[in-house]
């Protein structure tokens, strides 16, 4: 299925555009765009979900209904929809942290680079090629340092430990601050100098792709500025999905927007022509604050 | 030595109250001027008063009682001589055979219950599945239940014949068997007061570990102990202060020969050993040897009340803010 299509399952009682086109490049894609984009977006999607559906409490929960999409790689792609529509569960279901809560249940399939990482992929290996940053900033107990370094030693990195300190603090836009108290506690940061070393701490793994999980919901607007704009730095090397509540921050940095409701995808598109004109009622709604 | 003092780890975390400290406060305020309210709370204060008033009492006893004793044992040989013998025609007063005998029974004690019961607790806390963990702590605590006079037996009767099946030259009273049989019955108290303090440690801490392509053995090791371990260590000082404080099973076990020793198969005398032995013999009143067991009653006080004062301190120091 190609990327971006709709998902069928949508409620369609409010539709009330005309039935999607049929999502190729082209129609996704705006005009304008440079043909230097285009070309990345004829590449293989960096993560893949077919059919996903996913259940809590045993079974009794449904989460996920019948989930198709595409992550394209060095894109930030947001997941936008009301509280519970399952936007989180999807997130976690791309490094599988879902296999850490007890009675659920998954259907379907989501590959990375084309391989299934439920099925022969170790989830430890799936987690240090797809990285992590959480809502509330979750540093270690322990100096800024040994924060970044925690990741990386457990994962047998015997290189040059300063010059992977400083690699990773510099790509998360916080090495100016903290480079002259590198052992000095991670709790002495404000929250958002937290919230960027812990992205800071992902990225000394070396992953591909970061997944973020409303990475400024508890940060203060400039703080979650700062973030937003390590964010939009890393995506020339990374792939980044975001949930986020703030649909002002998913048009200022995503390239590609998803919107969920009760488990459904309803509508993912370049993001500019998601919020512009969008193809569905519900999202036409949400976007424009009639619900949510 | 309320345990409950000792944990870090159930203090609310500071954010989550936060924006209504001030409101409470305000509330509360109001609500005091009702003279009804002031005196459930002064009835409240006064039950609490209780147990402090209680402690101060011991000790002023403990201090006035063993004034005596001091008068005519000087204090440079209650400290100098290493010969503790009261009941003797030759009597020396030297509190360290007896101080030797409690540390000997404690570090025997730590020596089982710290890794077996840090092991349970983060077996319970981090492995066992919900099924499991259901009944197992609730099981464990019962072993805290036990009467330490069951205890004592056990070890007198069933662990010493055991242990002397393959320790040569074991006596019949010996520090082995009581040491052991005490670190059993603190392992439930370590084992408890980690768990508490394992749970404490959020779970955002332990999905930064995951989420970082770590295995259980290693958040657990590298993320989740060390979050922990300030209540971990509060805990094993305040079992080990337990352990200093057991009477029964090492008045039964131990033996009433004060030897200097540091053959845990010979017989010893830890402090709360000779106490209930002497109080609970034909000494009279007066006396002083009588006399004696508050001087060794006010320096178990004194060692006990440093381990939790230290243990109060190490927490506070070393709590971690989540």
């Amino acid at each position: 299925m190609p990327p971006s299509v709709a998902a069928d399952d949508a409620p369609s009682e409010q539709q009330d555009a005309p039935p999607p086109p049929p999502a190729t490049e082209a129609t996704r894609r705006e005009p304008d765009t440079a043909p230097e984009q285009d070309r990345e977006r004829a590449q293989t999607p960096k993560v893949k979900t077919e059919n996903l559906s996913f259940w809590y409490d045993e079974g009794d929960t449904q989460a996920l209904d019948d989930i198709t999409m595409a992550i394209q790689p060095n894109e930030v792609t947001a997941f936008i929809g009301p509280s519970g529509c399952g936007k989180s569960t999807l997130l976690r279901c791309f490094n599988r942290m879902n296999d850490l809560v007890q009675g659920t249940q998954m259907e379907g399939r989501v590959l990375v680079d084309g391989e299934d990482i439920y099925q022969k992929a170790d989830p430890i290996m799936v987690r240090r090629r797809v990285g992590m940053v959480f809502q509330k900033p979750n540093p270690f107990p322990k100096s800024i340092r040994q924060n970044i370094l925690w990741g990386a030693r457990i994962n047998g990195f015997t290189g040059d430990e300063d010059a992977l300190v400083e690699r990773s603090l510099r790509q998360a836009a916080i090495w100016d601050e903290v480079n002259d108290r590198l052992d000095a506690s991670a709790y002495g940061l404000s929250g958002g100098q937290q919230q960027r070393l812990c992205i800071a701490r992902a990225l000394a793994v070396r992953p591909d792709v970061i997944l973020m999980d409303e990475p400024t919901s508890a940060l203060d607007p400039q703080a979650a500025a700062k973030v937003e704009e390590t964010i939009t730095e890393l995506k020339k090397r990374y792939t980044i999905v975001i949930v986020t509540h703030n649909m002002q921050q998913a048009s200022r940095i995503s390239d590609a927007t998803a919107f969920m409701y009760l488990g459904w995808l309803v509508e993912m598109s370049h993001t500019e022509k998601l919020f512009t004109r969008p193809e569905h009622q519900r999202t036409e709604d949400y976007i424009t604050g009639r619900f949510g | 030595m309320e345990p409950s003092e000792a944990q870090p780890a159930t203090a609310v975390p500071p954010d989550v109250d936060d924006g209504l400290s001030n409101e409470d406060a305000d509330l509360t305020k109001n609500i005091l001027h009702s003279p009804g309210e002031r005196a459930i709370e002064y009835a409240l204060g006064a039950c609490a008063l209780i147990s402090v008033l209680t402690t101060l009492g011991i000790a002023a006893v403990l201090i006035v009682e063993s004034v005596p004793f001091f008068a005519e044992v000087s204090l440079t040989s209650f400290f100098g001589d290493t010969r503790w013998t009261p009941e003797y025609a030759e009597q020396h007063f030297g509190i360290w055979p007896l101080l030797a005998g409690t540390l000997m029974i404690t570090a025997l004690a730590a020596v089982v219950a710290l890794p077996l019961g840090l092991m349970s607790a983060v077996y319970i806390s981090e492995y066992a599945p919900r099924s499991v963990r259901t009944w197992l702590k609730p099981a464990l605590e019962i072993l805290a239940g036990v009467p330490t006079v069951v205890y004592g037996y056990f070890a007198l009767t069933f662990v010493t014949p055991l242990l002397d099946s393959f320790v040569s030259g074991l006596s019949t009273y010996n520090a082995l068997s009581a040491g052991l049989v005490v670190g059993v019955m603190i392992i439930p108290m370590v084992a408890s007061l980690s768990e508490d303090a394992l749970q404490a440690v959020p779970r955002s801490m332990r999905e930064g570990g995951y989420a970082l392509g770590a295995t259980k053995i290693e958040v657990t090791s590298r993320v989740v102990v060390p979050g922990a371990l300030g209540g971990i260590v509060a805990g094993f000082i305040l079992a080990l202060s337990r352990a200093i404080g057991e009477t029964m099973i090492v008045t039964i076990a131990a033996g009433q020969q004060a030897n200097l020793t540091a053959d845990p198969t010979q017989s010893i005398r830890p402090m709360t050993a000779y106490i209930a032995q002497i109080a609970s013999g034909d000494i009279a009143q007066g006396t002083i040897v009588y006399d004696s067991i508050f001087a060794v009653g006010l320096v178990l006080f004194l060692i006990t009340l440093g381990m939790n004062l230290f243990a109060n301190d190490f927490v506070r120091r070393f709590q971690e803010r989540y």
